[in-house]
């Protein structure tokens, strides 16, 4: 049975601007001003490149951002956060 | 060049009519700024009026106004698409309404236009499903007592009023677009069978139906407050769609008066006409605002008030309704 | 309106309208230095109604009306007119200023270079800002600083001082021959009165300042200077904006960027005095 796909906003959806363990994001889109913690803003700029599976988005995130923690079920709750934030949606 | 301000006659003339407006002078344009936000219609003048000769002051407080429109309007479109996100898996037509319809579908009643809740028609088989999902994602209800909620349910043409918990943003679901207890009886499946869709899957009314549905809502639901900028709403729709079929649809609907009216009090505000016999009660009420914003014509205002209350509800119905209502305070 | 008045204070010019005499005689005795408002043409306009035409005269009360409105305000009696008339300015700011990022937050400057202080009521603003000035600081707001998003400056905002209960007596200490408004007691806010910007402040209100340091007051305890994580003081300042939200981005880059540029800081302190030196130390230590 094949993963949902999550998307996220487009290349330019977002204005980012770190603060410390907190990151501020803008959604242009919505208009909404974020406070995202570590995995939330690497979730989202693997998902400007193109939507990505569940199983996908865990693999690049391990590799890239040496998020050794990860469990599908962790990071399934991370992106149902974002779902509900409005910016990510399941395909 | 002095003018005399007394209503807002004038703002619908600017409106109108913008170059007409050249040659204001300080305080002219101080009256017709605080009439234009009083009635909600200040982003609209904005747009209406921009490359008119005009002070500096006044520049910087439209442009503000366009902005500020902008940014509703983007609110207003993420409210929208937040709802079609909810309502995806239920399989039913969700139709915007007012305002928001207006710049999904880049009307030019939508243009400044300030927009408040998001309002949808959906069929009346579906509102219980409707509702379930928008609770799931994160909608709650605003009033919680039980009184209210029955006679909202049983009566009215909406759901009680959600708010959303991040967002505290509300949302208006409509069945149909008038009250069941009101005299006139709409019919909700014919307006949405008309209705269009947009590329993301949400529609909007027929043209027709967005005509009707403006005048249903200004002159057989409400004590015209806000009456300026819906005129002005129905104004643009004709403007740019016209009348074909417009009579025949409203008949269908039981609103052939109210839009045949609503038609003329927009040629006597925004065009040439002269209104006559009852339509000069309903022009008063509507430019019923003074050079300070502020409501003037008392006597006017609380004759369409009680007008209002008594189309919604038939006499035995309205005092049963006040009568609970008496007991809980 | 039967009695109107009309001013500009910074960039912002207010047209006031009411059905009574006083609080407009007060009003522009206190404002009769100030400029009026660009073109003649008010950014906001502010009226001061009866709800009845009998209450101009019986019990009268001042409902709250203008531009923007709060349906569940309530009205003030009379004698706190000019109460009414500020708080009314402040609701046309709070709910409709779009040109500037409204940060609640009094505002001194020197050299050019500006102190934020923001905090909830009571925390001392008003007051740190008064005795400020009094040491030779520029004063430029006691309510409102309003921060430019393009150029990142804050332009001065100095309406009418509010000082509330012992604020009073230590801005009345601070500077004797300051012209005052009436001493209002038992208001919603407690006892309050309205001190006049020095000239110094009124003539220069049209200069802007670059932010350099945004302190966190806290009044009555024992003195102490802490740096606030910058996560911490962006929700904090958002918190302070009545138009963050509406200013989309904009607000964001505003925002973002004074938080990334000005070291934020959180001081108690346990009196007027105290304040200031520690104020001054920061000041220094930039």
């Amino acid at each position: 049975m094949p993963d949902a796909l999550y998307r996220g906003p487009p290349e330019d959806g977002l204005l980012i601007a770190p603060l410390d363990a907190f990151t501020a994001v803008y959604h242009r889109a919505s208009g909404i001003t974020h406070l995202l913690t570590e995995p939330a803003p690497q979730i989202l700029a693997m998902l400007q490149e193109g939507s990505l599976s569940l199983g996908a988005l865990l693999d690049r995130l391990e590799r890239d951002y040496d998020l050794a923690d990860g469990t599908r079920e962790a990071l399934a709750a991370r992106l149902d956060e974002l779902i509900e934030a409005g910016l990510v949606a399941r395909l | 060049m002095v003018r005399v301000v007394n209503d807002a006659r004038i703002l619908a003339r600017a409106l109108a009519d913008p170059a007409s407006i050249a040659g204001l002078d300080a305080e002219g344009w101080t009256a017709l700024l605080a009439m234009a936000r009083a009635e909600q219609l200040i982003g609209t003048l904005a747009m209406r009026v921009d490359g008119v000769a005009m002070p500096a002051a006044v520049k910087a407080i439209l442009d503000d106004a366009r902005d500020a429109a902008e940014q509703g309007r983007r609110a207003a479109l993420w409210e929208a698409e937040m709802a079609r996100r909810a309502l995806a898996a239920v399989d039913c037509p969700v139709v915007l309404l007012k305002g928001t319809a207006f710049v999904a579908a880049g009307l030019s009643a939508g243009q400044g236009r300030s927009i408040g809740d998001l309002d949808i028609l959906v069929p009346r088989e579906s509102i219980d499903t409707v509702e379930a999902a928008l609770l799931a994602a994160g909608w709650e209800w605003v009033k919680p007592d039980p009184y209210d909620d029955a006679y909202y349910r049983r009566w009215m043409h909406e759901l009680p009023p959600l708010i959303h918990r991040e967002r505290d943003r509300m949302i208006d679901v409509h069945h149909t677009i008038l009250p069941l207890t009101a005299r006139i009886t709409p019919n909700p499946v014919a307006l949405i069978d008309g209705s269009v869709a947009l590329e993301n899957g949400l529609r909007t009314l027929s043209p027709n139906g967005m005509l009707i549905h403006a005048a249903a809502h200004l002159f057989a639901d409400g004590d015209l407050a806000g009456g300026l900028r819906n005129l002005w709403d129905i104004r643009c729709l004709v403007e740019e769609f016209g009348t074909d079929g417009l009579a025949a649809d409203a008949r269908r609907h039981g609103l052939s008066a109210q839009v045949a009216r609503s038609l003329r009090i927009v040629d006597t505000l925004f065009g040439a006409g002269e209104a006559t016999g009852i339509d000069r009660l309903y022009v008063r009420r509507v430019t019923a605002r003074d050079g300070w914003g502020g409501p003037t014509r008392p006597v006017t205002r609380l004759a369409f008030y009680i007008r209002s209350h008594w189309l919604r509800m038939p006499p035995a119905m309205l005092a049963r309704h006040l009568w609970t209502k008496f007991r809980k305070t | 309106m039967r009695h109107a008045f009309s001013v500009r204070i910074g960039p912002v010019g207010f047209r006031i309208g009411s059905d009574w005499r006083a609080p407009i005689a007060a009003l522009k005795t206190l404002y009769r230095d100030y400029p009026g408002p660009r073109d003649g043409v008010a950014d906001f306009t502010v009226r001061l109604f009866a709800r009845r035409p009998w209450r101009r005269f019986v019990r009268p009360s001042v409902e709250i009306g203008g531009d923007y409105m709060l349906p569940e305000a309530a009205p003030l009696p009379l004698s706190q007119g000019l109460l009414a008339a500020e708080m009314a300015m402040n609701l046309q700011m709070a709910l409709g200023a779009r040109r500037y990022l409204l940060l609640h937050a009094s505002a001194v400057e020197r050299d050019g270079r500006a102190v934020l202080m923001t905090g909830i009521s009571g925390a001392g603003k008003s007051t740190l800002a008064t005795l400020l000035a009094a040491k030779g600081w520029r004063f430029m707001g006691d309510e409102f600083a309003l921060l430019d998003p393009a150029t990142g400056l804050v332009h001065a905002f100095p309406r009418l001082i509010s000082l509330k209960n012992e604020g009073i007596a230590a801005a009345e200490a601070a500077w004797p021959a300051a012209r005052m408004g009436p001493l209002m007691r038992a208001t919603p806010k407690g006892d309050i009165r309205h001190m006049v910007p020095d000239a110094r402040a009124i003539a220069a209100m049209d200069t802007p300042a670059t932010p350099a340091l945004l302190v966190f007051p806290r009044y009555g305890f024992a003195a102490e200077t802490r740096p606030v994580p910058p996560a911490e003081a962006f929700i904090r300042m958002t918190q302070a904006s009545t138009n963050y939200v509406g200013l989309g981005e904009a607000g964001f880059r505003g925002l973002t960027g004074l938080i990334a540029q000005v070291p934020s800081v959180a001081i108690d302190y346990p009196d007027g005095t105290s304040a200031i030196a520690q104020v001054e130390a920061l000041w220094s230590a930039l």
